[in-house]
Parts: C-alpha cells; sequence; structure tokens
C-alpha cells in the first residue's frame, strides 16, 4: 500500500478551527501515444473524423477477433519510462479490465495490471504558486507506467433519452502514469502534470493537448492532521487543465475538513469534477465500485524486450526540458525565469540557439573558428547547437590546437545570449501571441542577427528598434532594409546633432535659462533633440552636446 | 463430484451476473451456483500436478507476442461497423441513454 512520509510545506497547511490540515494528493495520468495506428488494430487515430469511420471489427469488439500490438507504442511508452527515470520491465503483460459500459464494446478493457512495461521512478517539479513565487523543486516518485486501450466517446445532448456513441477513440494507446502520493498542494499537483506534459512532449511519445483530451488526470486526493495517519481518499476523474486540477483539489479537500469537523466519515468513491460549478460530485460510490476481475488477456502473448533495443531507445533520447533548463542557465547565464520560459519548447529552444550562434559567430569573425574546438575547462564548455556541421568542426580543429581556451569569448556570447533572449521573451512572444504564431516560427523569419548588430554598431538607438522589429514580423525584409529603406540611421554627426541642439534652444530660451537652475530640465530637451530627429540622433551624443550648451 | 472449498455461493452468482448485467431470475442463484462448483471441482484436480519449479505462463506457447508496424490498415467502414447495431443515427450507434 501507498505510504506518505513527506509533511507539507506549512504554507500549504489548511488551518481551520480545529487545527491544521495537509492536503495528500496522487495522480493518474492518462497520455494518448502519439502513433498513426491504435494500439491492437491497424485504424487511424486522427483526432475530429466522421464518428465511426476508424474502427476495425478489432475496435467493434466482433467476436473473433484477434488484437495485434503496436511495435511504436511499445517503443513510446520505453521512451516515455526513461523521461520518468524509471525501471524499464523487459517482461510485461496485458490483462483484461472486465466492466461494462456503452463505449467499451469489448465488455472489457485491455490494460496491464500485475506486470507493467514500466515500473517505478521519479521525477522533480517545481511548483510555482499563484503569484510567481517559485517553491523549493520537490521530488515526486512515479508508481508505473502501463499502456491501455482508451474507450470510445458518449454523447448524451444528441437525444433526450438516448446515447450516441462513437468509437473512434475506442482503441487508442493510452500511456497511465501513476504517481506516488507525493503531492502536497495543489500548486504542486498542476506542476506535476506540466512536468509530465513538457517530458512527454519533450520525447515526442504525446501531443500533450489537454484540450483534446490527450493529456488528461485523474485526481486521488485525502487530508490529514500534518503527518499524521492518512485519511480516506477520493478520486476525481478525468480533469483536462491546469486550473481545473487545482480548483478541483481546493474543492474536494475542503469538503473533506468540512465533512471530518462535522464528525463524519469520508466515503471513498469516485467524483467527477464541474468545471461551471467549480466543485465535485459523486459519480459513483464504494457499493457500485467496479470489481474488475482482472486476468490475462488470452489473446495476447506477453511483451518480452531485448536489452539491446531498450539500450538504443536509451541512447537516442533527446535532451531533456530540465537538462536543457540548467545548461541554457549555465551556458548563456540566463536568470531561472527566462531559462523556465525558453526551455521546455525544443523547437523554440533550436532555433533560439541557432539564432544566438549566428549571431555570435557573425560577431567573433575569424575568431570564431576556435570555438569550434573547444574542449576547455567545464565551467566554460559550450554545446555547440546542430546546426553548426561536423565537418567544420573538423575542419577547425586541423587549424588550432585542441585545448584552446575560449573564456575569453564567454562575456561575448553572454551578451549575445542576453540581447536575443530578451527580443525572443519581449517582442517575438507578444506578436506570436498576437497572431497566433507559434513564437519559433516568428524568431525564424525575423532577422534577430540583423537587429543585434543594428544596435551593437550604433546605426539605430534602442529605441527604433522596436519599430524595424515591427516591420521585420510584417514581412518587409532584413534589419538593413528596413533601416535603409526608411532612413531610419542614427545620426552620429556631432556638427548635424550640434545645430538641432542650437535650434532647440533657441526655440525654447525661457526654458533653457531655467535649466541652469533645475538639471531636471536636461530630460525634456533631450525629448525636443529627439522628436526634431525623428528619434535617429545618438542619445549619448544628444546628452554631451546639450550638457554643454545649457552649462550643465 | 468434489465441490471446492469456499465455493461460489448464490450471493456470488448475483453479484457477478449484476458486474456482466445478466439478468438471472432468483430461483436459478443457486442451481447455477453449484453448477458453477461443479466445473471448479472439476478443474481444481489440475492441482494434483506436481508444477514445481515451473514459470507460471499465460498461454500455451512460450514466446513473445508478435508485432506490427505502426501504419494505418484498417478502418473507414463504418457501415460495416454498424449493420449488426439494434440502432444507429447520423454515423452513432444509438443505445438506451447511459447517464440520468
Amino acid at each position: 500500500m501507498f505510504i506518505a512520509p513527506r509533511v507539507a510545506d506549512k504554507k500549504d497547511w489548511i488551518t481551520t478551527d480545529t487545527g491544521d490540515w495537509e492536503i495528500i494528493i496522487g495522480l493518474e495520468v492518462h497520455a494518448q501515444v502519439a502513433s498513426e495506428s491504435k494500439l491492437f488494430s491497424g485504424s487511424a487515430t486522427e483526432y475530429g473524423s466522421a464518428p465511426n469511420t476508424q474502427v476495425s471489427l478489432v475496435d467493434a469488439g466482433m467476436p473473433g477477433m484477434l488484437p495485434v500490438v503496436n511495435a511504436y507504442c511499445i517503443e513510446q511508452a520505453v521512451k516515455t519510462g526513461y523521461g520518468l527515470n524509471a525501471k524499464i520491465n523487459l517482461f510485461s503483460r496485458f490483462d483484461r479490465k472486465n466492466y461494462f459500459y456503452v463505449d467499451l464494446p469489448q465488455g472489457y478493457q485491455i490494460s496491464q495490471f500485475e506486470h507493467p512495461i514500466v515500473g517505478e521512478g521519479e521525477i522533480e517539479i517545481l511548483p510555482i504558486d499563484g503569484d510567481g513565487n517559485v517553491g523549493d523543486p520537490v521530488l515526486v516518485g512515479i508508481e508505473r507506467l502501463h499502456l491501455e486501450q482508451d474507450a470510445g466517446k458518449s454523447v448524451h445532448d444528441l437525444s433526450p433519452d438516448e446515447t450516441y456513441v462513437d468509437l473512434n477513440r475506442c482503441g487508442v494507446a493510452l500511456m497511465e502514469i501513476v504517481s506516488k502520493p507525493d503531492m502536497r498542494s495543489p500548486e504542486e499537483a498542476s506542476a506535476y502534470v506540466e512536468k509530465l506534459r513538457g517530458i512527454v512532449r519533450a520525447l515526442g511519445t504525446c501531443d500533450g493537448d489537454m484540450e483534446k483530451g490527450n493529456l488528461r488526470a485523474d485526481v486521488n486526493v485525502s487530508v490529514r492532521r500534518p503527518g499524521g495517519e492518512l485519511g480516506t481518499r477520493c478520486e476525481i476523474k478525468n480533469v483536462n487543465s491546469m486550473r481545473f486540477i487545482r480548483q478541483a483539489i481546493n474543492f474536494e479537500a475542503r469538503r473533506h475538513i468540512d465533512i471530518l469537523e462535522a464528525g463524519g466519515e469520508i466515503d471513498q468513491e469516485t467524483r467527477l469534477f464541474d468545471s461551471v460549478k467549480g466543485e465535485t460530485r459523486t459519480m459513483r460510490s464504494k457499493e457500485d465500485a467496479h470489481d474488475y476481475r482482472y486476468f490475462p488477456d488470452p489473446d495476447l502473448l506477453p511483451i518480452k524486450l531485448e536489452q539491446s533495443f531498450v539500450d538504443k531507445i536509451k541512447a537516442n533520447l533527446p535532451e531533456m526540458p530540465d537538462v536543457r533548463k540548467a545548461r541554457f542557465m549555465q551556458q548563456y547565464d540566463m536568470d531561472e525565469y527566462k531559462a523556465r520560459l525558453l526551455s521546455p519548447d525544443q523547437r523554440l529552444a533550436n532555433v533560439l540557439e541557432d539564432t544566438i550562434f549566428e549571431t555570435f559567430s557573425a560577431r567573433l569573425g575569424d575568431r570564431s573558428k576556435a570555438i569550434l574546438t573547444y574542449t576547455g575547462s567545464n565551467e566554460n564548455k559550450i554545446k555547440l547547437p546542430l546546426s553548426v556541421k561536423s565537418s567544420e568542426v573538423e575542419k577547425a580543429t586541423e587549424l588550432l590546437h585542441s585545448n584552446y581556451d575560449t573564456s575569453e569569448f564567454i562575456p561575448e556570447l553572454h551578451d549575445v545570449a542576453k540581447a536575443i533572449n530578451n527580443w525572443t521573451l519581449g517582442p517575438v512572444f507578444e506578436f506570436a501571441s498576437k497572431s497566433s504564431e507559434d513564437p519559433a516560427d516568428v524568431l525564424k523569419r525575423t532577422d534577430l542577427k540583423g537587429l543585434y548588430f543594428a544596435i551593437f554598431n550604433d546605426t539605430i538607438s534602442g529605441k527604433i528598434a522596436k519599430g524595424v522589429f515591427e516591420k521585420m514580423f510584417a514581412g518587409e525584409g532584413t534589419a538593413d532594409e528596413i533601416i535603409e529603406r526608411d532612413g531610419l540611421k542614427q545620426v552620429t554627426d556631432m556638427g548635424a546633432i550640434e545645430a538641432m541642439v542650437d535650434e532647440v534652444i533657441a526655440g525654447n530660451a525661457a526654458q533653457a535659462e531655467k535649466a541652469k537652475e533645475n538639471p531636471k530640465l536636461l530630460g525634456f530637451f533631450v525629448g525636443q533633440v529627439m522628436k526634431a530627429s525623428q528619434g535617429k540622433a545618438n542619445p549619448q551624443a544628444v546628452n554631451k552636446i546639450l550638457r554643454e550648451k545649457l552649462g550643465l | 463430484m468434489a465441490h471446492p472449498k469456499n465455493g461460489v455461493t448464490a450471493e456470488d452468482v448475483k453479484k457477478i451476473a449484476k458486474l456482466s448485467r445478466l439478468h438471472v431470475e432468483a430461483d436459478r442463484l443457486q442451481p447455477i451456483a453449484e453448477d458453477l462448483n461443479g466445473i471448479l471441482g472439476w478443474i481444481e484436480q489440475l492441482g494434483e500436478v506436481d508444477v514445481e519449479g515451473v514459470e507460471p505462463m499465460t498461454s500455451a506457447v512460450d514466446m513473445a507476442a508478435p508485432l506490427r508496424a505502426d501504419k494505418v490498415t484498417d478502418g473507414g467502414k463504418r457501415d460495416d461497423v454498424l449493420k449488426n447495431a439494434p440502432k444507429s443515427d447520423d454515423g452513432f450507434f444509438v443505445v438506451p441513454r447511459s447517464v440520468e
């Protein structure tokens, strides 16, 4: 049976007249395997097709039909197991879970009961509260991951006294990921689901789309006195967003506490979350609790995996989001917040790193070859993005000694990365969200490298840059083309700036007198000169000349 | 015939029938329980076989499951699938309402 040794942080306790309570939470997450065809049949899994068009006779539970296991689904389960730092079971088996329901034509679900494909694992989560405060990391144990079939879909609103059944989803492969009861607050629970989603998306084993129901959570909630004996739990079925998970837990914990404080007992039951009312209600009580009568499915032989097969999967795992986040923080000197936003999406992270490295190597010019051969001390190690071809590395290796110290380049890399990261987190995210585009696409088609050098070389001021970005976003060309076309080049000609300053002072003689007494008025003059130059005057030069002329 | 110890009771039959959505008349519960106990008693004779040191198997053949490639090779036969349904409408199976 489950044990729950960890006591919640005091901040997560619920305090009432009778004392303190803590919430104990465990989750069962169903993640749909991103396969083309179903777990045991060759029907398509595509979302949103016309009813019953993706159903084979196997899925429809016709007599005499035999299930055949989809090899790809097995591979994805193993991959996800590694993502959960879990034990892979070379021997696993499918069992029948018997229950009667209209959207389950077989009369049983093929699942894995006694011998799941993945055993115990562990992941680290970072709970974040409603105000964005990041809490201490929490280790959440994984009990198991097993493969099973999804059921069909029942539609209750097409007829007042009938149910309409679509079996398209029936037989689609699910990975059920069962946690240990290691979470102690609604924030920890949603951080856990967020983490799982990040892992399956990074691995490509599930698309993680909660709106489509491709990732959904059953939440087990109980309460106890801090560190005390475990209470009776209730299971809340199919909660399909992070916010609903938190709401459902808050509601359910309060409900338990109210019952217990009134001297009542909690009935172990399955409940539904009503997202409109924000509350949970009984779905079925223990009395009708299912007796699933599990037994090995006689239609299926056990799954026996070769060690070499799982080793190969392990060797080809992509970089996991946590590892990438830590690397971003170290390699690009990012703070935790920025790394958290920029690292989870693999495609965005790849485009970002390509942009940083293109810009960085352009800034280094001839010195860039040295980077390619860098094998210096670990703290300065640079992991090259995939876009740097291995042939270039080899060529450069011949040119330079292999222990060339590139630590001198690190500040430049950090400078470039900081600029590109800020542009990405600012305008790229902002415009992508406005146009509902993938930020990676926006980042890819806007010339941040050109923009970086326009600012770096003082061609334009930072103020004008945002306008240039907007035009790049609209597809009007590269940074240089737009700057040239619109005549946005910064005026660095001291004579020209001096003339503008003279004009502004002459036009505001009274203010100029006051400014001598009150230096704060300098800002007003800087503003006027910048305005006269249409934002193109170099602000440092304007400042300097104004100070001289006004005698400040 | 020898009946197994802790055999099936009329109450067990009633429960299993309910879980399987089978209707069994009250006066049939006891006779069915006796029939089942007869079958179970017969199967229990297998307990006499010495299986010391033999790994439990879930099938008669000692081999791993054959696997198939992830290709769409089936489906697209809505009318066939619906053919045996007592009622269908607009491509859906139509059944008595399953929720209140």
